[in-house]
């Protein structure tokens, strides 16, 4: 059974909706437990990475993520989702799951670029399951004002980047490690190739 | 690439699509849900839905339309029309949408776009403005309301920045002069809006054939365009508006 995680997360009425599209088997909760022994999680999520994992701390839903990643079965973050499995936010100086390494960092000032960032963007992907049959260069759609770095902190390439975007800077649109993916934007709302990308990791992701 | 939006707007009235000229008469043209779709199927990369029901008790067809659209289209859409309170935008959010969109009310009451942007986050809270040339005002343009009977007194740029402040992410600039005539957006007016503030600018009113987008979306410098009469009724299908500002150098989404 997949389950989507219930923090109160703005997208999880659309998450549903497109999943129930794609005749998924899957169920919405706020249980710990039910978390851990599900068989594939999705993590959603629109809004503040503070009051989220606030949210996820009262629920204990942090340790139940934590421990659902620990069993190498897939986890699948979604926009603020994919940004508490890094390890620390400037959002309000907040620290994540850490599941993933790296950092989210607010969009620098650059003319031209608004932030919020609210529309399509290309992404640039490595070939990997979750993007199976996407071509290159596809659009998705992306809200969000904090972005994933694409790099380390030692100014590194970041190995977990998996989708690249450029908004005024290079960032991370997606993110893998192990069994663990991530996006930035918002596959349930990328029209048929984001249906592709959920449907890709319903079905074939293992 | 990071690629312009174009958004097709849709005024639902008890449950119809309609199209009216300068806000006086209008025609059903169509079901609101069968529209969407098939813009979807088209295209296109975010809708809008106005509702412009007059009477309060068949406001509740309106939700129905939402919950149906949002079962069936998976790009983010926006709802408009009759939004006043707290509980008027939870509405609409539970229904599906991802953005409200708030006009009058918050002219008559700001607090709603901070309310609304603390609750659901300012992505959610579109300021929905109808500008007209008013030569007393420092901008040169006024805010009107009520579908354009009521004028504000308030200066389209002061307000414009004053709802970015309040918790506004987005602005729906509509130029009440240029609105239903097909002859192009207000330029200068949506230049001036899209330059005094840092959030997106999406230009409304007058487009007529798509050398008008290509135009509001570098000249107007605005982020996104609405559509309507140009392709309710068949004129221009949203590939090929696509297909023309893609030729002018307009980054958009082609796949």
């Amino acid at each position: 059974m997949i389950t989507v995680v219930d923090y109160d997360a703005g997208n999880l009425t659309s998450v549903e909706t497109a999943l129930r599209h794609l005749k998924a088997e899957f169920r919405v909760s706020a249980d710990p437990d039910e978390v851990v022994k599900s068989d594939k999680v999705i993590f959603p999520g629109v809004g503040e990475a503070r009051h989220a994992m606030g949210i996820l701390g009262n629920r204990g839903l942090d340790d139940a993520l934590r421990s659902f990643a620990a069993t190498g079965r897939p986890l699948f973050g979604i926009c603020l989702g994919c940004q508490i499995l890094q390890d620390h936010s400037e959002e309000r100086d907040t620290e994540l799951l850490g599941l993933i390494p790296g950092d989210v960092k607010l969009f620098p000032a650059i003319p031209g670029y608004k932030v919020p960032q609210i529309g399509w963007n290309t992404v640039r992907h490595d070939e990997s399951v979750l993007f199976e049959g996407i071509p290159q260069d596809s659009s998705f759609y992306f809200v969000h004002s904090y972005h994933l770095s694409a790099t380390l902190a030692d100014g590194s390439e970041s190995p977990w980047v998996c989708g690249r975007s450029e908004y005024g800077i290079t960032f991370a649109a997606a993110v893998h490690r192990d069994n663990i993916w991530a996006t930035q934007f918002h596959p349930e709302k990328s029209g048929p190739k984001g249906l592709k990308m959920l449907s890709n990791f319903i079905e074939k992701v293992k | 690439m990071f690629q312009k939006r174009i958004v097709v707007c849709l005024d639902v009235r008890d449950g119809k699509t309609t199209k009216g000229v300068k806000f006086k008469g209008n025609v059903d043209i169509g079901d609101p849900v069968e529209m969407a779709e098939d813009y979807y199927r088209q295209g296109v990369d975010e809708l809008v839905f106005y509702d412009i029901t007059a009477s309060a008790e068949k406001r509740g067809i309106m939700i129905d339309v939402v919950r149906k659209v949002a079962e069936r289209i998976f790009i983010p859409f926006c709802v408009g029309g009759g939004i006043r309170t707290l509980d008027d935008i939870t509405a609409v959010i539970l229904a599906g949408a991802e953005k409200v969109s708030v006009n009058s009310a918050a002219v008559r009451n700001p607090s709603i776009l901070t309310e609304g942007a603390e609750r659901y986050g300012t992505q959610c809270i579109v300021l929905g403005m109808d500008a007209e040339a008013d030569p007393s005002m420092p901008s040169g343009y006024g805010i009107v309301i009520d579908g354009g009977r009521v004028k504000t007194g308030k200066d389209m740029i002061a307000w414009a920045r004053e709802a970015e402040s309040l918790g506004a992410g987005e602005i729906v600039l509509n130029s009440i002069d240029a609105d239903g005539t097909r002859d192009g957006y207000e330029l200068s007016a949506t230049r001036l809006v899209s330059e005094a503030v840092g959030i997106p600018v999406v230009a409304s009113g007058g487009a007529g054939v798509p050398r008008h987008l290509a135009e509001v979306l570098t000249e107007g410098r605005a982020d996104a365009a609405l559509v309507a009469s140009m392709v309710h009724y068949g004129d221009y299908s949203i590939g090929a508006i696509k297909k023309e500002l893609d030729a002018a150098g307009v980054p958009v989404r082609l796949d």
